[in-house]
């Protein structure tokens, strides 16, 4: 990752972002600066109240920073954008839309002509396995399958950015631990810009190149760590020596914090 | 504030009622049960064949109840009386008259009721000035009975149509428009975050998110509307009218005639469940992606 030669596809610079709280003033982000590489899979974690997901709202153009600025292919970020894709923890599927209306809804919008929508639901739909769901309305689906019509809803629209604010985190283990290796399967065959948020130690290591640990209060980046393990990531880098040292080394990191160090400036 | 929270009380019970009534008529099928389907099959028919079994011996004894109520003394005409009344009534074309006239008046005031407090229901939604510029009028007109003002209206308005459909549009109007509006206020964040990052404008957002995602409220919203422009039409044609179901009871009063009121009180009862029947179907309908439960 060298940022002379190859400009980071996405860029946080000096990032503040304080909320009004009756008469103080709560600081969700203070000084997070961050880059990220294109095609890298960066996952973020950290304790509730660090503010990873108001970090992901900036830079999906939900929300608008108090200080600095994000920066996607090197343009400030003022509000959404059709190159970011954003899942969230809930799903956030359009309820009264079948699996395929949801999937065709953002190609709608881009003006796409109807039979072209249908053929790229449809590749989508079947990369996440709901071929056979593709009619069914979301409240026919499990929680796993209504996440992955939200991964395909995403895909569709062609992002080069995937956001993905803790998008396994209402599913269950096993379900989980399927959806993470489906997830890196896709990620391997459409690379992407993915910044993956969770609170979940294994699979922040399983998931990413690197782990940008979070801390509270306020939030910061605390650490990042490289994640070295060769990808295509199976059952077996789960079970080996280097993925628990690494996923020790992130625990220590996320679960004994020292009060207000913040990485780079932290004294050692 | 205080006012706010009377509000989405009401609403919240109405949509309680919306959905027990949406449940019970979904049971049959919402129930799967586990094992083979065919196996199922026959005790769930019987269950549903007992109620309606259980509905017609109830209605029978209660008519029945009526007819002993009837022939020992106390001053009620006996069902078979009432029945001879009706079609004495339809054959002197009387009853027709008044549905007619009852329905068009109920009709229209609902529908104009509903046409304004729709829209009205989202501006105050969605802009904050329409909400501060409406909220105070319709809070203190619904704490005013519609019934209340006629007579003020009936000043104003003269003794036509007017004021009746008058106090029944405002009838319907208030009940709709408050749930409209909570409709979509309470439209879940993330569906409208999850059209923008997909490129949706504010225009489409209306369009495609708060307006499904309020639907439910606004069905609600019509059938409580509904009946409570019929209570008020009732009411309204016992107080001035020419005719109509209300106005004939309130001639059949002075006659002494109970038979008439029978009739004209049965007829409501049937119109006014039948309308309520028909909005519940049309909210099944529409409403069929919600997760009950």
């Amino acid at each position: 990752m060298n940022d002379t030669v190859n400009p980071a596809k996405i860029s946080v610079r000096g990032i503040r972002k304080t909320f009004e709280l009756k008469d103080t003033e709560f600081v969700a982000l203070e000084r997070v600066d961050l880059d990220i590489a294109d095609n890298e899979f960066v996952t973020v974690v950290g304790p509730s109240g660090c503010g990873k997901s108001t970090l992901m709202n900036i830079l999906a153009g939900l929300e608008e920073p108090t200080a600095g600025e994000a920066l996607v292919d090197g343009r400030s970020v003022h509000g959404p954008g059709p190159e970011r894709g954003v899942i969230f923890q809930q799903y956030a599927l359009f309820p009264w839309l079948t699996v395929r209306k949801n999937v065709e809804f953002g190609l709608k919008l881009a003006g796409l002509a109807k039979a072209e929508r249908r053929e790229r639901a449809e590749y989508f739909i079947r990369m996440v396995g709901l071929e056979q769901f593709a009619d069914a309305l979301p409240k026919m689906l499990s929680g796993g399958m209504k996440q992955r019509c939200a991964i395909a809803r995403a895909y569709a629209v062609n992002p080069s950015i995937l956001l993905m604010d803790e998008p396994f985190g209402a599913l269950d283990a096993l379900t989980r631990v399927k959806l993470q290796e489906q997830l890196l399967d896709t990620w391997s065959s459409e690379k992407r810009t993915v910044m993956f948020i969770t609170h979940d130690v294994d699979e922040a290591v399983f998931l990413g190149n690197r782990v940008i640990v979070m801390a509270a209060r306020p939030g910061r980046i605390y650490d990042v760590i490289d994640v070295n393990l060769p990808y295509p990531r199976a059952e077996d880098v789960r079970l080996s020596p280097e993925f628990t040292e690494l996923r020790n080394r992130v625990w220590h990191s996320v679960y004994h914090q020292e009060a207000g160090a913040v990485a780079g400036s932290a004294s050692s | 504030m205080g006012q706010v929270i009377v509000m989405t009380d009401s609403i919240e019970q109405a949509a309680a009622r919306s959905v027990a009534a949406g449940g019970s008529a979904t049971t049959g099928v919402a129930l799967p049960g586990p094992g083979p389907a065919g196996g199922r099959r026959p005790r769930r028919m019987s269950k549903r064949m007992k109620l309606l079994i259980l509905n017609a011996v109830s209605i029978i004894g209660g008519i029945a109840i009526w007819w002993v109520l009837a022939e020992s003394g106390l001053q009620l005409p006996t069902p078979p009386e009432v029945l001879q009344k009706s079609i004495q009534m339809w054959n002197a074309g009387i009853l027709q008259e008044d549905v007619a006239a009852s329905l068009a008046r109920v009709l229209s005031g609902f529908l104009l009721g509903t046409a304004v407090a729709i829209p009205v229901g989202f501006l105050m939604g969605w802009y904050t000035t329409a909400r501060g510029l409406f909220e105070p009028w319709i809070q203190f007109f619904r704490t005013i009975p519609p019934l209340a003002l006629l007579p003020l209206v009936l000043v104003l308005m003269g003794i036509g149509e007017l004021p009746k459909v008058f106090v029944i549009f405002l009838a319907a109007f208030l009940a709709c428009v408050i749930s409209t509006y909570q409709g979509v206020v309470s439209v879940d964040r993330t569906l409208i975050n999850a059209a923008r990052v997909l490129g949706a404008k504010d225009g489409t957002i209306f369009a495609r998110v708060i307006v499904p995602a309020s639907t439910p409220f606004i069905l609600v919203g019509m059938r409580v509307g509904l009946g409570s422009a019929w209570a008020t039409l009732v009411a309204a044609e016992l107080l001035a009218a020419q005719a109509g179901l209300g106005f004939r009871m309130q001639q059949a009063q002075i006659y002494y005639d109970l038979a008439t009121i029978f009739v004209n009180i049965v007829i409501i009862g049937i119109l006014g469940l039948a309308m309520d029947r028909l909005l519940l179907f049309a909210e099944t309908k529409l409403t069929a992606w919600q997760e009950r439960r």
